[in-house]
């Protein structure tokens, strides 16, 4: 039974880290840049959600869809301010400049809202519990698993079904080819971000109502598992980052729980090592074969 | 092929930042300073480094404000004046000795060394070396006053500490709990194992545990990188913890009181000081925090004229109640202004000359503050001052046995 | 005559020009130094800067040459300054001090980086692109995870070693030279500027003698065109993995230089953000641009202290900074103008000769 109750707070954890992996998956499946400001979007989705609902009194639907909107704003402007103008470079130099944004938003946070924690509105609480009492299970670990769920699902229904996700996947495929196609790259490109900081929002209140604290850096870990758990998954691959988003949260608490507290960061890290060798681009990445 | 022209302006940019560091070297002071007019005597040079920007920013900010608005105070007292330099050390023990060059650029005479245990023994040495007094007001770690930290002993003897050192902390938690069997007689701990304070605390706690024959059920760790604390949580739990010790910070101890709340477990929980700033976390559910033990030398509520003086005064200035790091600074500065009107000392003598009349001072004399009243200083550092368990009772501190 | 002429030649030109900034810096700082007109805070900087450039060089190697991102640097530099930490304590408990010492550890220190490289490079060399990147952040992060709970003690009876729970009783007189999260204490610090400019100008040797050689060409041209090289018998793991040691020890070699340059320093130290910010130093420098990992590492080192008057908003104005550089060095527009300017110099330059 203690089992099953750490698999699904690992579920819960590992659905949060899947949402994030989401955004990450799709913004580098098109852009084919690593934006590591990714997770500080995260994080002032979570500074808007939190003021909305608190100084603003907002209820919680309300306090979303304002985080969302202000998340794709952000996502939106840094994507033309500093990444545009980098078409052109290196990836690496795109990379360096999303580092450079990271820095910018956590400092500017900082410097906006103060370094302290603030505690996250409690959206969702008590719990049902089954097998007689023995097994008890938040609602709101199931609300983080089903929205999850939803979001893949209508996500992958996009790119595979719409206009828009057709163009998107020919941006990914190739860019080249795509512009030849009569296909507006920019555009494909910030909408793609648009959508990517849009998730943001909804992982942030989701993050934020399982571990309530809100803060500067909130962001960066998160963003670093959720960047492990794409890669984990296949980047790229929306049901990869699905998936390398839930086993990496139940690695993670399942390694807490039965081996080591101190070590679980090794753990989680070393498992992924060992998954790539057996399948060296993710569980479900493609294999790229090049042509000479 | 094209590189030489960048080259060039390259290694000219190198050079000009070398000569404006050299230029610029003994005014890069801050603000808050010397009014001239009050006193006829030039300000001393207070020097202090923290965390302002990053992580651990909370801490360093609540230092520099504290001290500031002591040093605000005390300049104008008239007689001794301060000038006071905060430098940003990010919590990191590059930059701590970086921030510490700073600072003697500057002229630095005597100091609030730092505000993290981390920063503070990478830059002890230093000071040893430039002979120059400091008092920290939070860095509690043996490592900051101590060359040998497996006996602590061989102390630098120029740094003091405001605050107790962490396994003073631990033995008088175990001591606690030994004679308050009440509060619970099965221990859990959650400590955090990549953290120098909490580690420090847990090992001496878990030292004097072992020796009274306390029964710690379990023991559960966390790093800085986790979010999730259900797992500890929960073994604590089925361990059958009915008391919890928690030498953490508030922040994560917030966390896991939520987790707590979550799961329906309901012991007595027990922390140190770090777990000063609980009740003034932002939007944080205080009953949560209700029946919360802890061993701290502040508490805002307090109504002596000096505490509420100084709750006032921050509150209004930055909004925030003040924390006990920034209590800690405020007697720090306090401290320092005794000990220099006591025997003294003038910004135009010797750093040596201020340091052993600064030292002489601080193992002789007792200062009331607001962490404490009578407090002493041993010769190697360490502060002597009366732990105050608080219990926290409709959401305020209540002072216990 | 000759010789300065070969030294200048399009092939030396890049490696003569690196090593002569290093000498002229190197240079001046001492006689700024001797003659005390030089900071105390930037003199304190001048060590941990040489430190971080041997490392980007080391980096640069593979990230420039090899083509591999590898965000794992750090980890590198954590296990040659621990390593060293434990040396020196050895060499100290035997009253051996000074230069030796340092010379040694920065040997083993980029020995024991060497050896982990190569075990790590069996893995990771298997992967390509950002696959190849997570797991050398993996490796770092389980680097500093596993050095986070390593207890290293010294005393009369030799090293004694404990994990996660430190057990350990020393005999009298023992001190601890590791302590889990409080990471090394009481190093006594030897490193110096001489030492650091001597590790930078070894570093640069190494590295254009490997890329010069035979396995440097090889290593470029798998870079360049994996199949094609493959196709002419080159050995990618081998290029590949010798890119990876080599970069590795030079990452140990710098965390020796920067473990005795401070008396204390914590294995949290060398985390992911560090080993990002070694990468900012080699992809502003330019990829395989010796000269250019040089000063741009001088100049990111010293900017955020430089920047100290700003108080708490100087890592906001440090991040901008850092945006704006990398915009304006990939304008396409100022490119093309620095690129006619270069054009009409050379053309000036030419009408001299004749």
């Amino acid at each position: 039974m203690a089992f099953l109750s750490y698999l699904i707070s690992g579920l819960g954890l590992g659905s949060v880290y899947a949402i994030i992996a989401l955004g990450y998956s799709m913004v580098y499946g098109i852009a084919k840049m690593l934006n590591f400001a990714h997770g500080d979007i995260i994080m002032a989705g979570a500074y808007a959600a939190f003021f909305a609902m608190t100084a603003a009194g907002m209820p919680l639907l309300a306090a979303a869809l304002i985080s969302m909107v202000i998340c794709t704003l952000l996502g939106v402007t840094i994507e033309r301010l500093a990444y545009k103008p980098l078409r052109q470079a290196s990836s690496l130099s795109v990379l360096i400049t999303a580092i450079g944004v990271s820095y910018f938003l956590q400092n500017a946070s900082q410097l906006m809202f103060g370094s302290d924690t603030k505690i996250f509105p409690s959206v969702l609480s008590g719990s049902f519990s089954l097998f007689n009492g023995r097994l008890s299970v938040s609602y709101l670990s199931v609300l983080t698993i089903v929205i999850c769920v939803v979001i893949m699902s209508v996500l992958t229904l996009f790119i595979n079904k719409t206009k828009t996700g057709k163009a998107m996947r020919a941006c990914s495929e190739d860019k080249g080819a795509a512009v030849l196609m009569g296909i507006n790259v920019d555009a494909i490109i910030s909408i793609t971000f648009a959508i990517g900081s849009g998730l943001a929002a909804i992982a942030a209140i989701l993050l934020c109502a399982t571990y309530p604290s809100v803060y500067p850096t909130l962001g960066s870990m998160p963003g670093i598992r959720a960047f492990t758990a794409a890669v984990f998954g296949g980047i790229g691959s929306i049901p990869g980052a699905f998936l390398g988003g839930l086993m990496l949260g139940i690695i993670e608490t399942l390694a807490k729980a039965y081996i080591s507290t101190q070590l679980s960061d090794a753990i989680v890290f070393a498992v992924l090592i060992i998954v790539l060798l057996i399948r060296p681009t993710g569980l479900l990445g493609k294999k790229v074969s090049v042509k000479v | 092929m094209n590189y030489r022209n960048l080259l060039k302006t390259g290694l000219a940019a190198v050079m000009a930042v070398s000569l404006a560091a050299c230029g610029s070297s003994g005014n890069g002071g801050s603000d808050s300073g010397s009014s001239d007019g009050a006193g006829s005597t030039a300000a001393l040079k207070l020097g202090a480094s923290g965390p302002i920007t990053g992580n651990a920013a909370v801490y360093g900010l609540a230092v520099q404000h504290a001290a500031e608005i002591a040093i605000e105070e005390v300049n104008a007292m008239g007689g001794t004046q301060l000038e006071f330099n905060f430098q940003d050390d990010q919590a990191d023990t590059e930059k701590a000795v970086a921030a510490y060059n700073a600072l003697m650029d500057w002229g630095m005479q005597i100091s609030l060394a730092t505000v993290t245990s981390g920063s503070g023994q990478a830059v002890a040495p230093n000071y040893a070396q430039d002979n120059i007094f400091g008092i920290t007001p939070s860095g509690s770690s043996t490592a900051v006053i101590y060359r040998d930290t497996v006996n602590n002993t061989d102390p630098y003897g120029v740094l003091f500490q405001m605050c107790f050192t962490d396994p003073n902390q631990g033995t008088a938690s175990a001591d606690y709990l030994n004679t308050h069997k009440e509060l619970g007689s099965k221990i859990g701990i959650i400590y955090r194992s990549d953290d120098n304070y909490s580690t420090g605390i847990y090992q001496t706690f878990k030292a004097e545990a072992d020796k009274l024959g306390l029964n710690i059920v379990d023991t559960e760790t966390f790093v800085d990188s986790d979010t999730d604390y259900s797992v500890q949580v929960k073994k604590i739990a089925d361990a059958g913890a009915d008391i919890v010790f928690l030498p953490i910070y508030y922040q994560p101890a917030s966390q896991i009181l939520v987790e707590a709340e979550k799961q329906g477990f309901k012991p007595n929980f027990f922390g140190c000081d770090g777990m000063d700033g609980i009740l003034t976390l932002e939007n944080f559910d205080t009953s949560l925090a209700e029946g919360l033990y802890m061993l701290t030398p502040f508490s805002a509520d307090a109504e002596d004229e000096k505490t509420v003086n100084f709750v006032k005064k921050y509150t209004e200035k930055y909004g925030e109640v003040p924390n006990q790091f920034a209590a800690d600074a405020y007697d720090c500065v306090y401290a320092i202004k005794q000990a220099i009107d006591h025997a003294g000392i003038t910004a135009d003598m010797s750093t040596d000359d201020i340091t052993a009349a600064m030292v002489k001072e601080f193992t002789s004399m007792t200062f009331d503050g607001i962490t404490g009243t009578s407090m002493t200083w041993s010769e190697s550092g360490e502060v002597s001052k009366a732990p105050k368990a608080v219990v926290i009772e409709n959401g305020v501190y209540v002072g216990v046995e | 005559m000759n010789v300065i002429k070969n030294l200048f030649s399009p092939k030396k030109r890049s490696r003569t020009i690196s090593l002569l900034i290093v000498i002229i810096a190197y240079a001046i700082l001492q006689i700024m130094s001797s003659t005390h007109n030089i900071s105390r805070l930037l003199m304190s900087l001048l060590v941990p800067v040489c430190a971080y450039i041997t490392a980007a060089i080391g980096l640069n190697l593979n990230v420039g040459f090899s083509g591999e991102l590898n965000l794992g640097q750090a980890g590198f530099m954590s296990i040659g300054a621990f390593t060293s930490v434990i040396i020196a304590g050895i060499f100290n408990a035997n009253g051996i001090e000074g230069i030796p010492v340092l010379i040694v550890c920065i040997i083993c220190g980029s020995i024991m980086a060497a050896l982990i490289g190569w075990l790590i490079s069996v893995p990771v060399l298997k992967l390509q692109g950002d696959y190849l990147a997570i797991v050398t952040l993996a490796f770092g992060q389980i680097i500093m995870s596993l050095i986070n709970n390593l207890y290293v003690g010294l005393d009369a009876n030799g090293l004694h070693f404990a994990f996660v729970t430190n057990n350990m009783t020393l005999a009298e007189g023992g001190r601890m030279l590791i302590s889990g999260p409080m990471g090394a204490t009481g190093v006594r610090t030897v490193s110096t500027l001489t030492a650091g400019a001597v590790l930078v100008i070894i570093a640069l040797l190494i590295a254009y003698n490997l890329i010069d050689s035979k396995s440097g060409r090889a290593i470029t041209a798998a870079r360049d065109n994996r199949i094609a090289a493959e196709s002419i018998g080159i050995s990618i793991s081998k290029t590949k993995t010798l890119a990876f040691v080599v970069s590795a020890s030079l990452g140990g070699a710098a965390g020796a230089l920067y473990a005795l340059n401070y008396s204390s320093f914590v294995a949290a130290k060398f985390d992911f953000n560090s080993s990002i910010l070694l990468l900012v130093y080699v992809v502003l420098g330019g990829l395989g641009n010796m000269s250019g990992t040089i000063i741009s590492t001088a100049l990111l080192v010293v900017l955020p202290e430089m920047l100290r008057f700003l108080q708490s908003y100087r890592m906001l104005i440090y991040a901008i900074v850092l945006i704006a550089i990398m915009l304006i060095s990939n304008n396409e527009t100022l490119k093309t103008k620095a690129e006619q300017f270069r054009n009409k110099l050379g053309a000036s330059k030419r009408k001299g000769a004749e």
